[in-house]
């Protein structure tokens, strides 16, 4: 099963690596991390998809939650949420046709046009995987993919609940 | 403000931290370090004649009094080869801080002499650490570095110091922190209440109680409420290889140590009960046998300081978080006004069952064999020694036969490396616990095997004057490989005998000892009176039967108590 896991740590070197290698050290599956500094710049906060059943993820929660580094772990899945992820995209049109199918698609699916060139567009699309998926798909039909590149998910919980020091 | 340069700082702050002794090896990157070390007396500095020795001292040093073990070495080769010995206090859970050198900071990464990427290699075997970028930060990670090493789950942690930092040249400002708080490192010690409730009622209503004692017991120092809590349910008490001693191996409760090679009493009364109380232990795969049939009409308690060991192999029905002293503690309190009076009479059948067991008598051997049995060299060392020695253990039969025929009384009396199985381990371990206690018994059960692997430090024992007396089960054979070789591929034995052996009665005396070799069974006990009567080190090199094998054993993919009992008897 999909799961979402939040992870609040130190902003501090080698804190990542410490964070994969427990991935990598139980063999824990890792389909998408995300990573950056939040509002409080002595903090990031990590996101990762991962697959495993409740037994799986209880070990990953509290191995990860053992690192020294780690404040807060949480998985977002448990409850209602909201996840987004980014990627651009590099879409080939050799015609007009095909030109004028991916323009439609970007609006059909509230992506924005981020560069345009005589062979092809470079597009934004935000949202939940699976419509990242579906636009890559529709992408191929009507153009040629010549690059793509995913952010991976981030989430957080909806309503009040939060993941705070 | 006292201003300091960066090595001066590092011995400041050991000693601030309480530091005895300083197990390390010089090297480049670490000669200011070495350079203040000199310049004073509080700290012992005890040179090793290989890196991983001093791992493996400041681990046995740990074990045997609870204190924090401490390691000095250089950077590259001599951090590389700490790791085998850090691995070893990260799988036992024992507090060791590693300083490291590092080449200096400007020239980190790009492949310069002796450079390692030190963290990164120790990162799986770790609890934490620290690579030191400012010469400042020098006493705030060492601070740290012991409190994360000795608190919660103990465990080992790097301290990495790159050579331009502790430049004896340079001066800064030292401050040590008076208090060290970490918002994202607070392990949890007392249990919860409602847990508690939830366990002592399990524990109340059961008819076939039993302890099952780890490791934790005897880090958190809980022997004395075990017993309390032993006691008061009237419950059989086993106790795993790491456990030893937390709870009393001569208690008439003690029914033996559990798992692979326990007693059929312990694994029996394991699998027959309907309530496990696991005390800091962590269901290892030593103990449990085939999980799919681990004990299957017992409620579990697992009492762990540690979450994440909690239900990671076998499934918990009352988890407590917490340290074993404080957990148990708050058992007794909850129990201080339970009725106890029908209790003994309660367990009764129990105890009927556990001594039928018990008479099967599981530890005989064969007391008529000429040849000297492995099983009665400990027994004379016991007799020797009174049960009251550290004895510390290399790994394999000879670990073996010592945890099951050394009963100890008391805890951090036996020390071995439970969890990642190091050979090499034993000597200078029982060289720890002997700088630790200088006027204490420390003894090393080992194998013609395991003692080769760090048998240079025999130099580093003559260079200090320590009187470890060496206990060498010779059988000519890697005799765990032999014993595995015989029951599962046939008695092929590849590679696990051992030719062109030392004579180890020269190699003492060359290394400047007492060497004793015991040929004959008749010889044994005056030949062990001589090794406790002689001063300094004595090796004693006594040939066993190459034929032995450790029983009993649990039989692969069984439940705990399926087991064979000898050679060609099972349960």
């Amino acid at each position: 099963m999909r799961r979402i896991i939040s992870v609040l740590m130190e902003n501090a070197p080698g804190a990542l690596s410490r964070i994969v290698g427990v991935f990598s050290q139980r063999g824990f599956n890792v389909d998408s991390l995300c990573v950056a500094p939040t509002d409080d710049e002595s903090l990031s906060r990590l996101t990762i998809i991962t697959q495993g059943d409740d037994k799986v993820i209880e070990q990953i929660t509290k191995q990860v939650n053992k690192l020294i580094d780690v404040l807060k772990i949480a998985e977002l899945t448990e409850g209602p949420h909201i996840e987004r992820e980014l990627m651009l995209i590099k879409v080939g049109n050799k015609t007009e046709l095909s030109r004028a199918e991916v323009k439609r698609n970007v609006d059909i699916f509230r992506a924005r046009i981020l560069d345009v060139n005589a062979n092809n567009y470079t597009i934004e699309i935000t949202g939940t995987s699976d419509k990242l998926c579906a636009f890559e798909d529709v992408m191929s039909q009507c153009g040629d993919i010549i690059e793509s590149a995913r952010t991976g998910v981030c989430g957080l919980a909806r309503g009040d609940k939060a993941l705070r020091p | 403000m006292k201003m300091m340069s960066g090595a001066a700082m590092v011995v400041e702050a050991l000693k601030e931290v309480g530091v005895t002794h300083l197990f390390g090896y010089p090297g480049g990157a670490v000669l200011d370090i070495y350079d203040a070390l000199h310049a004073q007396d509080d700290i012992k500095h005890v040179l090793v004649r290989h890196e991983q020795a001093a791992a493996h001292m400041a681990d046995g040093y740990a074990r045997a009094t609870g204190k924090t073990g401490a390691v000095l070495v250089t950077s590259g080769p001599g951090a590389t080869n700490t790791i085998t010995g850090i691995a070893t206090a990260f799988m036992d859970s024992i507090p060791m801080v590693i300083l490291s050198g590092q080449v200096p900071s400007m020239h980190i990464g790009e492949d310069a002499f002796q450079e390692c990427d030190m963290v990164g290699i120790s990162r799986p075997v770790v609890k934490h650490s620290f690579l030191v970028k400012k010469a400042e930060d020098i006493p705030m990670a060492i601070a740290k570095a012991f409190y994360i090493a000795n608190t919660g789950r103990p465990g080992p942690v790097v301290v990495d110091l790159p050579k331009d930092i502790v430049n004896v040249q340079d001066s800064h400002p030292y401050v040590f922190p008076d208090d060290v708080t970490m918002r994202s490192y607070n392990p949890t010690l007392k249990g919860h209440n409602k847990q508690i409730k939830k366990a002592v009622a399990s524990m109340l209503k059961a008819q076939r109680p039993v302890l099952y004692v780890g490791g934790g017991a005897i880090v958190a120092e809980a022997g004395a409420y075990v017993t309390q809590l032993a006691e008061l349910l009237h419950a059989p008490v086993c106790s795993t290889l790491m456990g030893l001693g937390a709870f009393s191996s001569v208690h008439p409760q003690f029914v033996g140590m559990l798992g692979m090679h326990g007693t059929l009493e312990a694994n029996k009364t394991m699998h027959n009960s309907d309530c496990i109380i696991a005390l800091g232990s962590r269901f290892d795969d030593r103990v449990t046998n085939n999980v799919d049939k681990f004990c299957p009409h017992a409620d579990i308690i697992h009492v762990d300081i540690d979450p994440a060991s909690i239900s990671k192999i076998v499934n918990a029905h009352i988890p407590v978080v917490g340290s074993v002293d404080k957990v148990v503690l708050q058992m007794l309190e909850l129990l201080a006004d339970a009725d106890f009076t029908n209790q003994e009479q309660k367990v009764a059948d129990w105890w009927q069952q556990i001594e039928e067991w018990r008479s099967k008598k599981c530890l005989q051997f064969d007391q008529s064999s000429q040849v000297i049995k492995p099983q009665k060299v400990i027994q004379s060392l016991y007799e020797h020694t009174k049960g009251d020695a550290y004895v510390s253990s290399d790994v394999g039969q000879h670990q073996m036969f010592a945890a099951l025929y050394y009963p100890f009384a008391k805890p951090r009396r036996w020390i071995n490396s439970g969890g990642l199985g190091t050979m090499g381990f034993g000597l200078p371990a029982a060289m720890g616990v002997q700088f630790a206690y200088p006027d204490a018994v420390s003894v090393v059960v080992t194998g013609d095997g395991s003692i080769q692997m760090n048998i240079q430090e025999l130099s580093t024992c003559l260079q200090y004057g320590l009187p470890i007396k060496i206990i060498s089960l010779n059988n000519r054979a890697l005799g765990m490989v032999r014993q595995w070789q015989d029951m599962n591929y046939k008695g092929r034995h590849s590679c696990s005998y051992m030719e062109s052996m030392p004579d180890f009665v020269k190699l003492a005396e060359a290394y400047g000892h007492t060497g004793i070799k015991v040929d004959h069974l008749d010889d044994l006990d005056d030949a062990m009176a001589r090794c406790f009567a002689t001063p300094g080190l004595v090796f004693m090199d006594i040939m066993v039967d190459q034929n032995e094998h450790v029983y009993p054993m649990q039989i692969k993919y069984g439940a705990m108590d399926d087991m064979r009992l000898s050679k060609t008897e099972r349960t």
